[in-house]
This record gives structure tokens, C-alpha cells and sequence, in this order.
């Protein structure tokens, strides 16, 4: 990709092969093309951008998470694009992908899958993944909803919060406890009891819908049950997925970030006339960020390697989710300064990466409580929960 | 039916472009490489025809080995089959070695009808498919903005200045596509992985049974250089209506903008 040759000194874009590169050169268009002349606007309105979702449709991004069709590393690269264009819809994919897909890929019975799987791959219905609550994030295992046998299957009741595509969800995974076991269930939304409501007023993520989920005594069959999520550790293998993805998204968000700040301080003049590029404190910060980003992306290279190999181990995951979405954040202030006050002006796009990264750095497990399964890898102890 | 849809890689239009040293040619070492934006719309209008008429799309370019990644996108995009002309002598062909290269694999695949850009946006020379159709003596309609096809007879519109021809073409034939004739779609990911996986021939102009030496290129480039930038700034005087007028004016018939 030689328009990147710049800021790729590493040439890790060389390694790919021709289909990689074919998926990279594709995802970016339609990025290019279809995302970001509109994505700020959404961000400014706080409205989601109808309008991106038929190139997601075109590109069949969900079709090939249903048949699996891209290997761990390129499936990254595709999630590296996308956020390269905006978290938000790198979200859209993690969440209807790996959370909810991937919930009834790796727990669903054979029915659960050949009745949803088609419909999310193409799109035609929306998913979402409701485990956090208003009091329990960090700390799923407190969680207060329940689900109790009926004579026709189960009633659940609680409320879910910061839920992503809640409101227009036509399928929800929700998590509940079962004579205190955590277990998933496939509620349709439209079920009596059902409701959500859009969270608003967000400063981050405000291209993406969040959702309060308020479930009233909601009554599902038995067949809603996913029977192979017997604990909460299903869920957190969910999660797991997801956060496969954050760690490659966060990647394409500081590229994007470092790219847009070398092309606007090559342009702007301070001092003797001269670009601001050519200043030294400057030339330092944007060294010390592409070193970073190189690390980032190697992270996650290893880490679609791993996965190639087998299941991820926790903390690997942690490790590369902890560490590139606080490096996409560091990444991001710093360009969001270099740029001066254009840098929170929203004709730039890094005041808007930096605000989306906020969210990238809390949901999906917070940093801390990756550090702490870090910590519990490396010593042994397990400090929390 | 047999669709052959000729593309041709070309550096993106957005890329920065430089000079060589020797000051004969362009520095390709930096240039982003697409498929010509046009040939996209060829490439789209086969699959669509194919969609309603079946057939089999195949698709051929001439070049390097690295023209093989714009193969690979137009079999992702729905193409069956892939001809690279490629090895020596290939490079230094000219426009009339370009065509009769090309008609030559038209001509062994006994195509029904080739589709190909109106033009490759590299240096717009704009000639090879209606040659190709001179050198096989078929018709040949260009910069066609809508195709529909009824037995062996392709119904065509041109925009032309001010108004529209809608042209009645028998097959075989060859069409250049306009942009609004489609609108291309992405390609699917899941068949990116499997394109390769379709057949992808190379041949040479030696198979082809054409000589390179009597086909190269006998015109060669003297200088290339960059446009020289000059500011365009225009300061209009008088009152306001003066200068709204004469903005308008500018706007209509220098700019062509309005
Ligand atoms: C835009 C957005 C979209 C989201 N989408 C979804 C979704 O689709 N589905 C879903 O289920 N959830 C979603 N979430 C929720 C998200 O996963 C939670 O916000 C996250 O897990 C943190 O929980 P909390 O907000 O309750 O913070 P808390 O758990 O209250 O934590 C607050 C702070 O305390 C720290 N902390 C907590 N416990 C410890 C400890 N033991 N040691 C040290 N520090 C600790 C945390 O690291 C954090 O800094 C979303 C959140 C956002 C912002």
C-alpha cells in the first residue's frame, strides 16, 4: 500500500498475501468512499449512518464470520480497516460478529444456528449482546437478571445497560441467572415485556446506538435457551472474540490518527515560514508514535497467529486489548494536540477517533480489568472477583 | 454466451506523481495501483448480464506479473476465468501491439461480446477496444451508458452532446462503458478468498503467434514533465451586481461548472 509507505517503515504491509491485500484495498474504499465523508456528521448529530450499512451488505463481512471464510489474520485486517474509518462501525461489526453471531456459533443448537446465523450474516436481522447491567459491569458474576422455568420454557426479568444496536435489535443475547447459574438466552425483541431505550447524550461513540434493555417478566420458550452456554465463562469466551477484534481495530484508528497529523503539519507553516513537520519536539512525538503503532500491530499479528493455532488464552487477549487500545488513546491526544485547535474542530477527523477511543478503552473489559488478568497470569493470584 | 472483459491496471488518480530521473516516464515506486475506474463498470455490466443471460465471464489483461492482483479482483467481483499476456517483449508493445494481442484472445475464446472501459485513466490514448474491433471486423459501440441484450442483438445508449443515440448492435461486438452505466459493487470477502481458486492462464505473445518485434511500440517518449502550476487567482472588480455577473459568467463558460 504505498500510499502508507511514510508511516510504514517496518513495510509490515508487505507481508500479505494477494487476497489479504485485495481484502485491505476493499474494506479502505468502501471506508474512503462510503464512511468517512459521513461518519463526522453522524457523530455531530448523534445518529447512526443508515447509509454505510449497504456497502457492510455488499461486502458480505458477516456472510464470511458465518462460514468462517477468513483466517484470524485477515479477518483482523479487515477489522483494522474498518476502525481505520471509525470505532463505531468496527463496533457494529464486533457486536452483530463475534458477540452475537459468534454466541450462537459456539453455544446454539443446530436449530438456533440455521435459524439466525443466515438471517445476521446478511443482515437482514440485527443482533445485540446484553450482559452489562446498571449495577454490575466490571462484574458480570453480580448480575441481577433472572430467569426462572415456566411450563412453556422461562421468564426472565432485569434491566441491561450501555447495550450496543439495542434499540434496533430484532434478536437479543441476553445473559441471566438460572438458579445462580449465568445462562444465554435468544429473546426476540418483540416479545411481550420487551423494551429498550436509547441512551443520549453520549460524548463518545455518538454514531453508535446504546441502549437501555428493560426485560419484564419477558416469557421465551425453551428452545430460546442456548444450551451450550452453561456458565458465565460462555459469555466471557464471547467477549474474547470481540475483544480479537478491538485489538486489531485499535490499529487502523491510530494509523488513521498518525496519517491525518504528518499530512496536516506538512501543510501548516509556524515559525520561519517553515511546516510544522519539520520542528523538532514535533518530529519526536511522531516518532515515538509510529514506534508505537508498529508495536500495536505486531501485538496483533502474534495474536492471529495464536489463534490460528488454537483457542486464545485469556491473558494473551487481555494483554493485546489492554495494551493497543491505551496506545490508540495515547496516540490519539497526542495528535489531537500537534493538530493545535484544529484538533478539536470537527473538520478533522481525530477529535472524534480520540472521543470513540475513550469508549474502545472502557467496554469490552477495562484496562484495569485486563491488568488484572495479566496479573493473575503472571503471579498466580488472582486479585479480583 | 461468452463475455471477455478487458481490463487494465493503472495508477489511482488520487496518487501524488512524480517524474523519473531520467525524466522520460513516471516514478512508479510510490503509485497506489487500481483497477482503471471504467473497466470496474465492465467488469460490473458482464456480471450483470450474466446474472440474466448465464454465460461465462473472462477476463484479460496484458501486462506484468503484478496485473495480476486487478485479475484477481475482477474474478472476486464475478468474473470465471483470468488470461494474463504477460512475458517478453510485452512491456514494449504499442497501442496497435496492445490490440492485436488482445484480439487474439478474443478470437481463441470465440467471444460473443467484450466489454472494456472507455478509457484506461493512465495516457488516455483510448483506442484499444475500437481497434480490436476493426481488427476483427466487428462492431463496436463506446462510451455506452446502458446495455440490454435480446437474442444476438445488444440495444445501447450514448450520451452525446445534449441528447442521447440509443445504437442497435449485432454480435459479436465489443462496448466501452460510461460511468452511470452501473454502480460496481464490492466485492464480496468471502469470494476474495475463493478467486483464487479459479483458473488464472498465462500466455505470452510468442503463443500467440505474434512478433514483438515487428508490434513494439516505434513511438517513443522524448520528455515528461509536470504541469506547470500557475495561480489561477482572478480578482473581480467593480460593484456587486458586476461581479456577481461576471463570477457567473466565469462559472458557465470558462469553468463549465454551471
Ligand atoms: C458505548 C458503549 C457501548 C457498550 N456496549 C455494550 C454492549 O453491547 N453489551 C454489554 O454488555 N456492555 C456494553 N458496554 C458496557 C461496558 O462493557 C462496560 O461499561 C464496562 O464493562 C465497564 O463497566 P462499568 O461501566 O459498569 O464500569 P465499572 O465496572 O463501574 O468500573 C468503573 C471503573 O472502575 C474500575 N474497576 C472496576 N473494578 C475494578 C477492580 N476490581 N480493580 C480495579 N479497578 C476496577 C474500572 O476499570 C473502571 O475504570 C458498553 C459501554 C459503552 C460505553
Amino acid at each position: 500500500m504505498p500510499s502508507d509507505i511514510m508511516t510504514d517503515l517496518f513495510r509490515l504491509d508487505e507481508d500479505w498475501t494477494v487476497e489479504q491485500r485485495e481484502v485491505i484495498a476493499q474494506v479502505r474504499r468502501y471506508v474512503d468512499d462510503a464512511v468517512l465523508p459521513c461518519i463526522g456528521a453522524h457523530h455531530n448529530d448523534e445518529t447512526f449512518p443508515e447509509e454505510i450499512i449497504a456497502g457492510l451488505r455488499e461486502l458480505s463481512i458477516f456472510e464470511s464470520i458465518a462460514d468462517q471464510s477468513l483466517a484470524p489474520t485477515t479477518y483482523g485486517l479487515v477489522n483494522r480497516e474498518l476502525e481505520r474509518g471509525s470505532s463505531t462501525l468496527r463496533s457494529i461489526v464486533s457486536v452483530q460478529g463475534a458477540l452475537v453471531m459468534g454466541a450462537i456459533q459456539q453455544f446454539g443448537s443446530d436449530e438456533q444456528r440455521s435459524e439466525w446465523l443466515p438471517r445476521l450474516g446478511r443482515l437482514e436481522a440485527w443482533g445485540c449482546f446484553a450482559l452489562t447491567e446498571p449495577n454490575f459491569g466490571s462484574n458480570p458474576a453480580g448480575m441481577e437478571t433472572r430467569a426462572e422455568v415456566t411450563p412453556g420454557g422461562y421468564r426472565i426479568s432485569g434491566a441491561k445497560s450501555w447495550i450496543t444496536n439495542g434499540v434496533r435489535a430484532d434478536l437479543a443475547v441476553v445473559w441471566a441467572k438460572l438458579d445462580d447459574t449465568v445462562r444465554g438466552f435468544l429473546v426476540e425483541t418483540d416479545r411481550p415485556g420487551f423494551s429498550a431505550s436509547a441512551i443520549k447524550g453520549k460524548w463518545s461513540f455518538r454514531s453508535s446506538e446504546t441502549a437501555q434493555l428493560f426485560l419484564d417478566d419477558v416469557e421465551v420458550p425453551a428452545s430460546a435457551l442456548l444450551p451450550g452456554a452453561t456458565s458465565l465463562s460462555s459469555a466471557l469466551k464471547c467477549l474474547a472474540g470481540a475483544r480479537y477484534t478491538i485489538a486489531w481495530g485499535a490499529v487502523g484508528a491510530a494509523r488513521a490518527c498518525l496519517e491525518e497529523t504528518i499530512a496536516y503539519l506538512k501543510e501548516r507553516p509556524q515559525f520561519n515560514n517553515q511546516p510544522l513537520a519539520s520542528h523538532q519536539l514535533i518530529q519526536y512525538k511522531l516518532a515515538w508514535m509510529a514506534t508505537e503503532i508498529v508495536g500495536m500491530e505486531l501485538i496483533a499479528r502474534r495474536l492471529g497467529e495464536l489463534r490460528a493455532q488454537g483457542p486464545l488464552d485469556p491473558a494473551q487477549i487481555a494483554l493485546a486489548k489492554m495494551n493497543n487500545c491505551r496506545k490508540a488513546l495515547e496516540v490519539a491526544r497526542t495528535c489531537r494536540e500537534l493538530l493545535g485547535a484544529n484538533g478539536i474542530h470537527n473538520e478533522y477527523h481525530i477529535g472524534r477517533r480520540m472521543l470513540d477511543l475513550e469508549t474502545v478503552l472502557t467496554y469490552e473489559g477495562t484496562e484495569h480489568i485486563h491488568a488484572l488478568t495479566i496479573g493473575a497470569a503472571l503471579t498466580g493470584i488472582k486479585a479480583f472477583g | 454466451m461468452k463475455i471477455v472483459v478487458l481490463i487494465k491496471r493503472v495508477p489511482d488518480t488520487a496518487s501524488v506523481f512524480q517524474i523519473n530521473d531520467a525524466q522520460d516516464g513516471i516514478d512508479t515506486s510510490r503509485l497506489k495501483f487500481v483497477m482503471g475506474p471504467y473497466d470496474e463498470h465492465a467488469v460490473q455490466e458482464a456480471v450483470n448480464l450474466k446474472v440474466a443471460k448465464d454465460g461465462e465471464i473472462v477476463v484479460v489483461t496484458l501486462g506484468g506479473p503484478d496485473a495480476k492482483d486487478k485479475l484477481l479482483t475482477a474474478l472476486a467481483m464475478g468474473a470465471d476465468r483470468a488470461v494474463l499476456i504477460t512475458g517478453d517483449g510485452v512491456d514494449s508493445l504499442g497501442h496497435r501491439g496492445i490490440a492485436e494481442a488482445l484480439a487474439a484472445i478474443v478470437r481463441e475464446e470465440s467471444a460473443d461480446i467484450v466489454f472494456a472501459g472507455k478509457q484506461a485513466v493512465d495516457d488516455d490514448g483510448s483506442q484499444i477496444p475500437e481497434r480490436i474491433a476493426e481488427i476483427l471486423g466487428w462492431s463496436h459501440a463506446s462510451v455506452i451508458t446502458r446495455f440490454s441484450l435480446d437474442g444476438a442483438t445488444a440495444t445501447v445508449d450514448r450520451e452525446i452532446e445534449g441528447g442521447q443515440l440509443t445504437l442497435e448492435v449485432p454480435l459479436p461486438a465489443i462496448f466501452t462503458t460510461e460511468k452511470g452505466i452501473n454502480k460496481p459493487a464490492y466485492p464480496k470477502l468471502p469470494n476474495i478468498m475463493k478467486a483464487k481458486k479459479k483458473p488464472m492462464d498465462e500466455t505470452s505473445l510468442e503463443s500467440l503467434r505474434l512478433s514483438a518485434t515487428d508490434l513494439c511500440n516505434k513511438v517513443s517518449i522524448g520528455q515528461m514533465s509536470l504541469p506547470r502550476q500557475e495561480r489561477l487567482t482572478r480578482i473581480l472588480e467593480g460593484d456587486n451586481n458586476t461581479q456577481v455577473a461576471e463570477l457567473v459568467r466565469i462559472l458557465k463558460e470558462d469553468e463549465k461548472a454551471l
